[in-house]
C-alpha cells in the first residue's frame, strides 16, 4: 500500500502570548484514506483583536494527528467562511473536501470568551453539529480540543481523546549531573507542567481514575518509595516505603485500591492495598519475579509480568490472587501489560530476537501483532478512546515517545528539545467545568 | 581438590556461626576463615592477596587503593544474577571486612542494562543484590550490617546502546555507608 508521509511539524513558536509546547509531534508514517476536511480559520465576530489562541489551528492539527483526517492547509482555503450563510459548498465540492469546520471566537465579558463552531457535511450540503462554548482565556486551548472530541465523535462514531493528557518522565544530563522531572502535558504536548524534580530516578507514573493524582515510584534519598501527588494541589502522601522495592503502582477502576510490587516478605511480589485503611493483601506467592500488575476495566482480574516460567511473560489472576494463567507464548520475553479501554486486547512490550517492540494480543483469540518498529521500545499506554498506543522508544541516542494508531498504520513521534523522555501514561477522560 | 577445599570451608564457617552467640565469636569465625582463604589465594586469585593479614581488614583498608575493598564493583551476564567463579573472592574480601567490622554499614546496590521494562528490571537488579547480600551473610556478617537497593536501569554506569555499555551496566555495586 503506498503510503503518504505527512511531515507536519508543530514546533516551539516565537509568538509569545501563545501557549508552549514542551514536545514537538511529527507525523512519520501518514494513513490512506484520511479523510480530506477544511477548517477555516475561526473569525473574530465584530470585533478586531486576536485571541490568546488559534483555535482552528489546534483543531486542525488535533484531527491531522489523529491520523484519520488530512486538513486542508489554510494556504489552500479557497474561501474563509464564517457564518452559516458566507457558505457555498459548491466550491469546497470541487476542492474534494468531505467535511468543513467553520467558527468565531467573540470574547465575552470579563476576560471570558465564546467559542461557536459548525461542522458541515460538504457533499450533502448540510449542518452536522454545532455548539456555542464558554472559555476562559486560559481555557481556549481545552475547548479547542472538546470542540475536536466532538467533530470527532461526529465523523467517527467513536469518542475523541483530544481533550486529555499525558503524563511522562524526562531525564536530563547537566553539567555532569542528571536530574529526573516528571512532567504532564496536554496530549498534543503543550501547556507542559512540572510536578516534581529530583536528582534521583523517578518511574512508573500511574493516572489515579478520576484524572485528579498521580502515583509514582521515587528514589529520593536513594530508595524506592511510592507516592500519590494531588495534581492540582502538588501535595502529596507517602503510600508504600517497605523494606526493599516499593515499585508498580496501578489503580484500580473504582480507584478505591492501589497494586503494588513490594518485596517486603523476600522477592518481589503483587499486593494490593486498599487506600482507605492502607491494608495489603498479598496476591502472589513464589521465588519468581512478579510485577506490573495491571487492572482489567471491569475490575474483575489483574494482569502482571512474572518470570515464574524462565523468562518474563504475563500472566492474568483474579484480583483476589491465586492461580493466574498465562497469557503470553510468542518470544522470549512479554512485559508492561496495558488493557485497552474495553478489556479486550492487551498492548505490551514484545521481546524477540533481540528486539523490543510494542505488541497487541486479542484476549479472545490470543493473535498478536507487532506494532513498532525499533529495537527498544517499551512502555506501552492506550488512549482513553482506544484508538492510538503512546510508548518510548530511542531516535538516535535520545530518548523520545511515539505513538501508534492501534491497527498499526499511523505513526507520530513525540521529541523533546533537550533531554531524554519515556515511561508516558495517557490520561482517563477528563471533565472540566 | 579445589571444590572440596572450598566445601570443607563454607562447612567450617557454618558449624563455627552456630557454636558463636555474640559479634565476637562472628570475628573468631572469620579468623579461622581467613587462613583457609589465604591458602586458596595462594593458588593463584591475585585480588585476595591482602585478604589473610588481619592489618589489611582496619577501616583503613578502605581508602586504600592496593586493598582488594577498593574494588566495589561485580559484573553480571545478561538476564543472570549468578555470581561468577572469579568474582566470588573479592565477594569474600569485603565479607572478611565487614565481618571484623561490624559497626561498618554497606549498601549493596543491583543494576540492570536498559533492555526490557523498567520494572522488570527493578526485580532483577534486586536478584543480583540479594545474591550478594546472601554471599556476605553466609560469610559471617550481620544482617543489620546491609541493606540493598535495586535501581534497575536507571542508573546506568554508561551510557550506550551496544553490549560493551551493557556489560558494564549488569551490575552490583557496594556502597559504604560514610566512607
Amino acid at each position: 500500500m503506498k503510503k503518504i508521509a505527512l511531515s507536519l511539524l508543530f514546533v516551539f513558536t516565537c509568538l509569545p502570548w501563545l501557549a508552549r509546547a514542551a514536545l514537538t509531534i511529527e507525523i512519520t508514517q501518514g494513513m490512506d484514506g484520511a479523510v480530506p476536511v477544511a477548517v477555516v480559520p475561526f473569525g473574530t465576530g465584530a470585533n478586531r483583536y486576536t485571541p490568546p489562541e488559534d483555535v482552528s489551528a489546534i483543531i486542525a492539527a488535533d484531527l491531522a494527528r489523529s491520523g484519520r483526517f488530512a486538513p486542508l492547509p489554510v494556504q489552500n482555503l479557497i474561501a474563509r467562511p464564517v457564518e452559516i450563510g458566507d457558505v457555498r459548498f459548491q466550491d469546497w465540492r470541487t476542492l474534494g473536501v468531505e467535511n468543513l469546520v467553520i467558527g468565531k471566537v467573540e470574547p465575552y465579558g470579563d476576560g471570558q470568551y465564546r467559542v461557536q463552531f459548525r461542522l458541515f457535511d460538504v457533499f450533502r450540503g448540510r449542518q452536522i453539529t454545532g455548539y456555542s462554548l464558554p472559555a476562559p482565556a486560559d481555557g481556549l486551548r481545552y475547548v479547542a480540543h472538546r470542540i475536536s472530541d466532538i467533530i470527532y465523535e461526529a465523523l467517527t462514531g467513536q469518542p475523541g481523546a483530544f481533550a486529555t493528557r499525558i503524563a511522562y518522565v524526562i531525564s536530563e544530563t547537566v553539567n555532569g549531573k542528571k536530574t529526573y522531572e516528571l512532567q504532564l502535558a496536554d496530549s498534543d504536548g503543550y501547556n507542559p507542567r512540572t510536578l516534581l524534580s529530583s536528582v534521583q530516578p523517578l518511574m512508573s507514573p500511574a493516572w489515579s481514575p478520576d484524572g485528579r493524582k498521580l502515583a509514582y515510584v521515587s528514589f529520593e534519598n536513594r530508595r524506592a518509595r511510592v507516592f500519590i501527588q494531588d495534581i492540582a494541589s502538588g501535595k502529596r502522601e507517602e503510600l508504600a516505603a517497605f523494606s526493599g522495592i516499593n515499585g508498580a503502582p496501578a489503580w484500580s477502576p473504582d480507584g478505591k485500591y492501589m497494586a503494588v510490587t513490594l518485596s517486603r516478605d523476600g522477592n518481589p511480589e503483587i499486593y494490593s492495598m486498599r487506600l482507605s485503611d492502607r491494608s495489603l493483601k498479598r496476591l502472589t506467592n513464589g521465588p519468581s519475579i512478579d510485577t506490573e500488575p495491571v487492572w482489567s476495566p471491569d475490575g474483575s482480574s489483574i494482569v502482571f509480568t512474572s518470570d515464574r516460567g524462565g523468562s518474563p511473560q504475563l500472566y492474568r489472576m483474579s484480583v483476589q490472587g491465586g492461580r493466574a494463567e498465562r497469557l503470553t507464548f510468542e518470544g522470549n520475553y512479554n512485559a508492561s501489560a496495558d488493557f485497552a479501554p474495553d478489556g479486550k486486547t492487551l498492548a505490551m512490550v514484545h521481546g524477540e530476537g533481540g528486539k523490543y517492540r510494542i505488541a497487541t494480543q486479542d484476549l479472545d483469540s490470543g493473535l498478536l501483532r507487532v506494532l513498532s518498529e525499533g529495537s527498544l521500545d517499551e512502555s506501552p499506554s492506550f488512549a482513553p478512546n482506544g484508538s492510538m498506543i503512546i510508548y518510548a522508544t530511542e531516535d538516535g541516542h535520545r530518548g523520545v515517545l511515539a505513538a501508534v494508531s492501534s491497527d498499526g498504520r499511523f505513526r507520530q513521534r513525540f521529541s523533546l528539545q533537550q533531554g531524554n523522555v519515556r515511561e508516558p501514561v495517557w490520561s482517563p477522560f477528563e471533565k472540566r467545568e | 581438590m579445589k571444590l572440596v577445599l572450598k566445601l570443607m570451608m563454607a562447612l567450617a564457617v557454618v558449624w563455627l556461626a552456630g557454636c558463636s552467640s555474640t559479634g565476637g565469636g562472628k570475628g573468631d569465625v572469620a579468623v579461622e576463615d581467613r587462613s583457609d582463604t589465604g591458602m586458596e589465594a595462594g593458588a593463584g586469585a591475585a585480588t585476595t592477596s591482602g585478604v589473610g593479614d588481619y592489618g589489611a581488614l582496619t577501616i583503613e583498608a578502605l581508602n586504600d587503593p592496593n586493598s582488594p575493598l577498593s574494588q566495589r564493583v561485580i559484573y553480571f551476564a545478561f538476564d543472570s544474577s549468578e555470581v561468577a567463579e572469579q568474582d566470588r573472592p573479592l565477594v569474600e574480601a569485603h565479607a572478611a571486612f565487614l565481618a571484623a567490622n561490624p559497626t561498618v554499614k554497606v549498601t549493596v546496590e543491583g543494576h540492570t542494562d536498559e533492555r526490557g521494562s523498567r520494572e522488570y528490571n527493578i526485580g532483577l537488579g534486586d536478584r543480583r543484590a540479594q545474591s550478594i547480600r546472601r554471599m556476605l551473610e553466609f560469610q559471617g556478617v550481620a544482617p543489620n550490617q546491609i541493606s540493598v537497593v535495586s535501581f534497575g536501569e536507571e542508573k546506568p554506569a554508561t551510557e550506550g546502546h551496544d553490549e560493551s555499555a551493557w556489560s558494564l551496566n549488569r551490575r552490583v555495586e557496594l556502597v559504604y555507608v560514610g566512607y
